[in-house]
């Protein structure tokens, strides 16, 4: 069998008293389509941070493409797209495609310069993200969505095996979050994309999505979306609430 | 004024002077001001006066010292002085803008008490606060060319990583950049930049020539590259009008650049308001 991508095993993380996250497993083959659905405080951005190396869990072992996360290099082969809305100040004076090709900062290293070609493969990436027009605007003209689509460009500049995505449909209105899914599983399915995003939304939570992982502090669930779409949104809800308890999940996860 | 110029050597040094500050203040200057750091560029330098007083005196009470330049020790007081905000900025994380009203006084007040214990040099005093035309020397003018080698070595190499970390810090961190790294010798960097622009604009004016090119170059560019290069076209053109008009009016360039620099912001205001409005530019 092919190595996970992306393996957690037993993570924990602890903040001060309290506990973050709690035993974590987790396997990420290539290939999938990953929704880490989780109400606020579930710890998915500590999971986040954990996964891309900016965090250290309390215990456990974190591994991707099969290498301790410490001792990962090839950071680039892990695409990040932050969450858009505190990314970046709208009135700062760049261009999309002066975006896109920083992210090819870490494939290039220290000391070197862009090389002289690089307005293809910037072309390349809004390509592949349906925003190839706009690459001499300027960032802050552009809409939440259209942000969104430029910062994940910016992630596939430097061909990685995996996309993560921190809440990517803040931000975005109501009716292009479906294209936006179409998007992602274009690359997911076309450009052999291994896809994590998480998200505090089910209600987001497209069909394009292959796997789904329930986090509230610990992993409730894992596993083909399909089989967690047999279950009645009562079940379900009874599921999340075994879990998490004294909360009114229907607002709290709007299952 | 081409031929005063060739004639005397301390305009040679100040034009000189001035026209590599104009290129390198508002060029280091785009990154300070899309990182939010434009205050901290004040605070370093009036921490910069108290090095500069320290040396005023020094020089005055041991005579060992009487030909120490006191650039040296503003500079010393200025690297000082950034490194110090880099560690208050992390000692307040929360706070992080206490950094600045902390190292700005302890510069302001170590700067009075050497200012109050010696006596007599208001008038050279005059020329760090405000700048000079006639005081530039030809050993200030090499500090400034150092400084700007240090400034364009330091550009080329770390330009890209720069970008990504004044546009999107935690992108930056994620893809595993050295950022800490990175930003505590763009500090290091800066405060060497304000501590050489200090002899022409003048302690009090220096973060002018750092953020007012740069806020007039935002408002007309769409490009980081664009805001570069109008940064440093008005940077240029603030401190070569400002220091002709100080020369032949006797004023002090600090205040003729800055006056410069703010019709030049002004006119990018009102000339976007202008060209939104369909009016002819």
């Amino acid at each position: 069998m092919a190595t996970p991508l992306i393996q957690l095993d037993n993570v924990s993380y602890q903040y001060e008293q309290t506990k973050a996250l709690k035993d974590i497993n987790l396997k990420i083959e290539e290939g999938d389509f990953l929704a880490i659905i989780g109400p606020n405080g579930s710890g998915k951005s500590t999971l986040l941070k954990i996964i891309l190396g900016l965090l250290k869990p309390t215990s456990g072992r974190v591994q991707l493409l099969g290498q301790p996360v410490d001792q990962f290099k090839e950071k680039e082969q892990i695409g990040y797209v932050s969450q858009k809305s505190n990314a970046f100040n709208t009135g700062f004076p760049a261009t999309v495609a002066e975006v896109v090709r920083s992210g090819l900062v870490k494939k290039i290293g220290l000391f070197h310069r862009y090389p002289k070609n690089v307005h293809l493969e910037v072309r390349q990436a809004l390509k592949s993200v349906g925003m190839e027009q706009f690459a001499h605007r300027n960032i802050g003209e552009l809409s939440g969505g259209q942000q969104q689509r430029v910062f994940i460009a910016r992630a596939l500049i430097s061909n990685p095996k995996v996309l993560i995505l921190d809440e990517p449909t803040v931000g975005i209105d109501s009716k292009n979050v479906r294209s936006f899914y179409l998007m992602l599983s274009h690359l997911n399915r076309e450009h052999n994309i291994t896809i994590v995003l998480v998200t505090h939304d089910v209600d987001a939570v497209s069909k394009s999505i292959s796997h789904v992982a329930c986090l509230n502090r610990t992993i409730h669930f894992h596993g083909f979306k399909n089989d967690m779409d047999t279950m009645s949104d009562e079940q379900l809800e009874a599921w999340y609430g075994h879990a998490v308890r004294k909360v009114d999940h229907r607002s709290e996860v709007q299952v | 004024m081409i031929e005063s110029i060739l004639r005397y050597e301390f305009l040679q040094n100040a034009f000189a002077a001035g026209l590599i500050i104009g290129v390198i203040a508002p060029l280091l200057g785009v990154f300070i001001v899309v990182r939010r750091l434009s205050l901290i560029a004040d605070a370093l330098s009036h921490v910069t006066l108290a090095g500069i007083a320290g040396s005023l005196y020094l020089s005055q009470s041991i005579s060992a010292l009487g030909l120490l330049n006191p650039l040296y020790l503003g500079i010393t007081a200025s690297v000082t002085g950034s490194l110090f905000i880099e560690r208050l900025r992390r000692l307040y994380k929360h706070y992080e803008e206490l950094a600045i009203p902390i190292i700005m006084s302890a510069g302001l007040g170590f700067g009075a008490i050497f200012i109050s214990l010696a006596e007599g040099f208001s008038s050279d005093l005059f020329s760090y606060l405000f700048g000079s035309v006639s005081a530039v020397s030809r050993q200030d003018l090499w500090i400034v060319v150092i400084i700007a080698c240090i400034v364009v070595v330091f550009l080329s190499f770390f330009f890209k990583e720069l970008f990504v970390l004044s546009f999107d810090e935690e992108y930056a961190k994620a893809s595993g950049l050295p950022a800490k790294w990175v930003h505590v010798l763009f500090m290091i960097v800066t405060a060497l930049v304000i501590a050489g622009s200090m002899r022409i604009v003048g302690i009090l004016l220096v973060s002018s020539l750092i953020t007012l090119p740069v806020a007039a170059a935002m408002r007309i560019s769409k490009s980081f590259k664009q805001a570069i290069f109008f940064s440093i076209v008005f940077g240029e053109l603030a401190v070569i009008v400002g220091l002709a008009s100080a020369f032949y009016l006797d004023l002090a360039p600090g205040g003729t650049i800055v006056v410069v620099s703010i019709i030049i912001l002004l006119l990018t205001i009102y000339l976007k308001k202008w060209t939104k409005k369909g009016v002819p530019a």
